[in-house]
């Protein structure tokens, strides 16, 4: 668990974050959306202490922060930014073996861990590990960034603006298996991002900045139905609200017993998706199944409908 | 089938034309007088002159026509070789039999022939984009070609040869001093200039004035800069317990090394100074966020990434040292230099040779050994850095 509370930080008497209090729940997805300049990044920074607060108190399950030296700290929280950040005169593996090498793990250790995090992020350990950062294409190195950021197994990992400099189909990509690493390790991530629909395809709980202020902070659904601000709505777009509202939600939650005609839908997919299937073949309903495959019901336009409007 | 010409070649092959034509050594009655001047077949008995000038229509067209590098660093290689065993032929032929005054010189055709198979190896090699250890080994091979043929004695005869034999004892001497100054001087140039650099790049308020400052005394002309640190030296030997002992003087090799340490600061910190505000802001942001120490990410990222501008730095400093440590001669601090000044007072070119030729070969052999490490240091990041 990661508690802010009634942080500030000033430069030349601005406020880039202007007494922030929040509690980010712990095996959770954070996402903190803002314009540039809003402070996000500031924010993010200040929990590893890259930034040191004008005042105010962070504690990590319970601890100041600044109990114990900033490397130290920041050797227990995975750290991952835009434009991968990777040592360029070393290899992949010594890259990803950075943290461990600094907490003094055993050789044995270390290696193994290389090739778990590259087994994991589906590049093959004997081909990565001995490479350098510029062999690699752009989106293999921000997935070597991320797991340099998990190798020393943190709870908590930092990450700023992470998908920003990859293109949008490998960016997709990234932030699925971002997901799919997230409820392996059970990390407690908080994410920097200006992308509205990053933000809604990842977080648990989203928090906006503005300004150097906190102007909402909860689970997507509310942001949309409940904006405190007119910031907020402008953030989610008029336009794009019955969508979002659709894009937080699973499948599964739309299901109803019956049958329907034509291609089937995952249980996992997004009823955003589901829409879009339905629109896209002119049918009332459509069969879903579960992961396995296995018929689980139909869903149908009408329910959809009814979902994405403001109130059900 | 077409013939097809190589540009830079038929330029070689005119140069080597104008070699063939000018003179190709200078017998003078004595070390001091002007001499006068020999063709090729004049110098070498007729059988030898024909075969030098065979061998040199073969490399040459070897130049002009368009053949693998391979095959031109051959020919250019076997066109050196012959050529300075001529010369050296040429010296004892030349030189009438009981003569110890005259003295024979290369002139100007053997220089030109010498610079245009010199510049044919020079674009072979380039042509074979040899890597780092085998530019190294071109150096080695050429050094022990060189040594190999004034180890036979075959340019015994040459008046520089003569010179030598003379004052193969101060040679030595005179070399050591040089590479001393030369080396010594870079080696406190770099255990200063390195932290500095350093403290400069985290204290930016202090990098103007620092850099401004190594600017400052780069612009003092060298012999002044002798000339001004006589008396500071002259005082401090006099005034500190024990300074004069370990040859602190104001004169001689002392000013030398502070003055030659004064002017490799400058490229040092520099370069320090560049390379480090060339590492990635990412990469130093990711080894801050990932928990290294200030000391952790200067020797772990920022010195391996700035390494190549620093050994850039180095290389000019060690070239430009082992040419400047000549002047030190002027104010008694020995090395190549004494020969230089020597010759010149004595009108004696070829005294004056033996002093420069040397210095010429050390600060090439210098260049070519840290480009090769530079080279090696930036492979493994080029594709980081350069592109």
């Amino acid at each position: 668990m990661i508690e802010i509370d009634a942080i500030t930080k000033t430069y030349d008497e601005i406020a880039v974050v202007d007494d922030v209090s929040m509690v980010i729940e712990p095996r959770t997805i954070t996402v903190v959306v803002g314009t540039s300049g809003s402070g996000k990044t500031t924010l993010l920074r200040m929990i590893n202490r890259l930034v040191e607060p004008t005042s105010g108190e962070i504690r990590l399950d319970g601890d100041d922060n600044r109990s114990m030296p900033a490397h130290e700290l920041r050797r227990r929280i995975g750290y991952a930014i835009q434009g991968h950040g990777l040592f360029p005169h070393r290899t992949v593996a010594q890259n990803i073996a950075t943290v461990p090498r600094l907490l003094g793990w055993e050789k044995p250790r270390m290696d193994a861990k290389v090739a778990e995090l590259l087994t994991l992020f589906q590049l093959e350990p004997e081909i990565f590990g001995p490479r350098y950062p510029h062999q690699l294409s752009g989106g293999q190195q921000q997935r070597v960034g991320v797991a340099r950021a998990l190798a020393a197994e943190p709870n908590v990992l930092l990450m700023d603006e992470p998908f920003g400099a990859l293109d949008p189909i490998i960016r997709a990509k990234a932030q699925d298996d971002l997901l799919a690493i997230q409820k392996h390790f059970g990390t407690t991530i908080v994410l920097v991002t200006h992308d509205m629909n990053e933000a809604f395809h990842l977080a648990n709980k989203i928090a906006v900045m503005d300004k150097g202020k906190v102007v909402q902070y909860g689970p997507p659904v509310e942001l949309v139905r409940a904006p405190t601000t007119d910031f907020v709505k402008t953030l989610i777009g008029d336009a794009e609200r019955p969508f979002r509202l659709l894009s937080v939600a699973n499948a599964a939650a739309a299901v109803e017993p019956g049958e329907a005609e034509g291609e089937p839908i995952q249980e996992d997919r997004s009823q955003q998706d589901a829409l879009a299937a339905l629109l896209w073949s002119g049918r009332d309903a459509l069969p879903v199944v579960s992961v396995g495959g296995k018929p689980i019901g139909r869903i149908k336009l009408s329910t959809l409908l009814k979902r994405a409007a403001r109130l059900q | 089938m077409k013939i097809r010409f190589d540009k830079l070649g038929v330029v070689i092959a005119l140069v080597a034309a104008c070699g063939v034509f000018s003179s190709f050594a200078v017998l003078k009655p004595n070390r001091i007088l002007q001499g006068q001047a020999q063709s090729i077949l004049d110098a070498l008995p007729s059988g030898m002159g024909w075969g030098l000038l065979l061998v040199l229509v073969m490399a040459g067209t070897a130049a002009v026509l368009r053949m693998t590098a391979w095959a031109k660093l051959i020919a250019a290689a076997a066109a050196l070789l012959v050529l300075v065993l001529a010369m050296g032929y040429a010296a004892t032929f030349l030189t009438p039999s009981g003569n110890s005054y005259a003295r024979v010189s290369p002139a100007s055709g053997f220089w030109l022939l010498l610079f245009a198979f010199a510049l044919l190896a020079a674009d072979a090699m380039t042509r074979l984009r040899p890597p780092p250890w085998m530019r190294i080994l071109f150096l080695v091979i050429a050094a022990f070609g060189i040594g190999g043929v004034l180890m036979s004695g075959s340019w015994n005869g040459l008046s520089i040869m003569k010179e030598y034999s003379g004052r193969a004892d101060v040679f030595w001497t005179e070399a050591g001093r040089h590479v001393m100054l030369a080396l010594g001087s870079l080696a406190a140039a770099v255990a200063v200039g390195l932290p500095l650099g350093i403290f400069c790049h985290r204290f930016t308020a202090l990098k103007d004035a620092v850099l401004n400052t190594l600017n400052l005394i780069q612009t003092i002309p060298s012999i002044a800069l002798f000339g001004l640190l006589i008396g500071p030296l002259a005082w401090f030997a006099a005034t500190v317990p024990g300074a004069a002992n370990i040859g602190i003087r104001g004169i001689g090799a002392a000013p030398a090394f502070v003055a030659l340490f004064l002017y490799s600061l400058l490229p040092v910190v520099a370069n320090t100074v560049i390379g480090l505000a060339g590492v990635p802001r990412e990469a130093n942001d990711a080894a801050r966020g990932i928990g290294m120490t200030d000391r952790q990410r200067l020797f772990d990222v920022e010195l391996p990434l700035a390494l190549p501008v620093i050994l850039t730095g180095i290389r000019i400093v060690l070239v430009q040292n082992i040419g400047l440590a000549t002047i030190a001669a002027l104010i008694g601090g020995g090395g190549f230099g004494v020969f230089v000044f020597q010759g010149i007072g004595q009108t004696a070119m070829d005294l004056v040779l033996l002093g420069a030729v040397p210095t010429v070969a050390m600060a090439f052999a210098a260049a070519v050994v840290l480009d090769a490490s530079i080279e090696m240091n930036f492979r493994v990041q080029n594709g980081a850095r350069s592109a």
